[in-house]
């Protein structure tokens, strides 16, 4: 036990540091997630409208999201911007930005998806029931999209908790952050702190996001 | 934005751009092939084995890349193992692309429907002749759409490379940053970079996919 290292996480508030980094990575995302689901609905339903230029606009927002790296828009966000406009943003600010401006993307495709899987006979039902446009959105295809949402946006949650990882490199303390200090700190009196504290972040990790699509695959399981 | 700047800086981003691709693309290759035997393994039930890339694939599909890297860079040094940082890029990437692509090919080795399996080995063909000309054509098509995903999701994830000081495209942007603060001037560079490399394979992505929806409708 000793030589690998795992002590060291007992020594003092170092777990309870750690577990705090860990929180510092859920709250980014939640947030994130939340500001996402609003915006991806909207974003879903004009991907499905009839005007070409908002599809075409829409997609390459997509597709621009698509292929950037997370840690490249992160960077644009974090020092772009200053460096451009001269705002300064929070490295956590910008952290939920990117998430944002990433989740809305995704959410949004799979709000195109999950609208689109609505047999067509529900709308025109809808519609021959004299039901207007705005009542078909919010009392028959929303209700039953979000349904079919909700495990795919869990998803998405375990996504980003894995890909706020990377806030590190923008200068936010999270587990990874944490772990470095202890390993740091405890460098004479425990060389091998490296292996136990990073195994440790790595089983954090794994249980939260392993808890988390759990969740989702179950929901699933019974929705459908 | 000053043109000099850029012209001074684009052979150290090529440089970077090869590097990045190299181990972005040796690394794909790991994930497949680890993919592959994987997902074959899973398919005949191997029993020890199956158990195995169960817990393989949960590992690695919940965790992040940048701390598998961490752990496999600084953390098993400990242990005697050392690795240096572009093996490390290789494995990082192999590994968790693999965990990535037996499940898709899994899925595409499930939706084969159970009749050719059937039918093949009531020609008498074996079980290897059965799976290889039969089952895995079949079955890539069907998860060719997922593959691609995956090569362009891997292909992203190499910008975590520069955390254990591998020279890669985001390295080469962050260091440049650093040291001469033209911050504009290097995240063009850096978006521009990456668009060159992400942008060919993602259209080819959707070229392959279109041609392969193509042949499954049979006309």
């Amino acid at each position: 036990m000793h030589n690998l290292g795992i002590d060291v996480l007992f020594k003092g508030t170092n777990m309870i540091r750690l577990l705090k980094g860990l929180w510092v990575s859920v709250e980014i995302s939640l947030i994130a997630v939340l500001i996402s689901i609003v915006l991806g609905l909207v974003m879903g339903i004009l991907m499905t409208s009839k005007s070409k230029v908002i599809r075409f606009i829409l997609r390459v927002y997509l597709e621009v999201v698509r292929i950037m790296p997370q840690m490249v828009l992160l960077f644009i966000v974090y020092f772009g911007t200053t460096r451009v406009f001269g705002l300064n943003i929070s490295a956590e600010a910008s952290a939920i930005i990117v998430f944002v401006f990433w989740g809305t993307a995704e959410m949004g495709d799979l709000v195109r998806g999950s609208i689109k899987s609505i047999p067509k006979i529900q709308y025109d039902s809808a519609y021959a029931l004299g039901m207007d446009k705005i009542q078909v959105y919010t009392a028959i295809i929303l209700p039953q999209t979000i349904r079919r949402l909700i495990p795919l946006s869990i998803n998405l949650v375990t996504r980003m908790i894995k890909t706020t990882s990377l806030v590190m490199m923008i200068g936010i303390v999270e587990v990874l952050k944490v772990a470095q200090q202890i390993i740091e700190a405890n460098r004479k009196a425990s060389p091998n702190a490296a292996f136990g504290v990073f195994a440790v972040v790595f089983l954090l990790y794994f249980v939260v996001c392993r808890t988390i699509s759990g969740f989702a695959v179950k929901l699933e399981k019974r929705w459908t | 934005m000053d043109i000099n700047v850029l012209i001074t800086y684009i052979p150290l981003y090529n440089e970077a751009l090869l590097l990045t691709f190299k181990i972005g693309m040796l690394g794909i290759l790991t994930a497949f092939a680890i993919g592959l035997s994987g997902a074959a393994a899973v398919y005949f039930k191997v029993p020890v084995v199956k158990k195995i890339l169960e817990i393989y694939i949960e590992l690695f599909r919940n965790t992040p890349l940048l701390v598998q890297l961490f752990f496999i860079y600084f953390a098993l040094p400990k242990l005697g193992i050392r690795i240096d940082a572009e093996t490390c890029g290789v494995l990082g990437l192999g590994l968790i692309g693999g965990a990535y692509m037996i499940e898709t090919l899994r899925s595409g080795f499930e939706s084969i429907d159970k009749v050719q399996s059937e039918s093949a080995l009531s020609l008498g063909m074996t079980r290897r002749q059965m799976f290889g000309s039969i089952i895995l054509p079949q079955a890539f098509s069907v998860s060719m759409p997922g593959i691609m995903a995956n090569v362009i999701f891997l292909l992203k994830e190499t910008s975590v490379f520069s955390t254990i000081s591998l020279m890669d495209l985001m390295f080469t942007a962050k260091d440049l940053i650093g040291m001469y603060a033209k911050t504009i001037e290097c995240l063009f560079l850096l978006v521009v970079y990456y668009l060159i490399m992400l942008l060919p394979i993602s259209v080819l992505g959707s070229f392959i996919e279109r041609r392969v929806r193509y042949a499954q409708f049979g006309d």
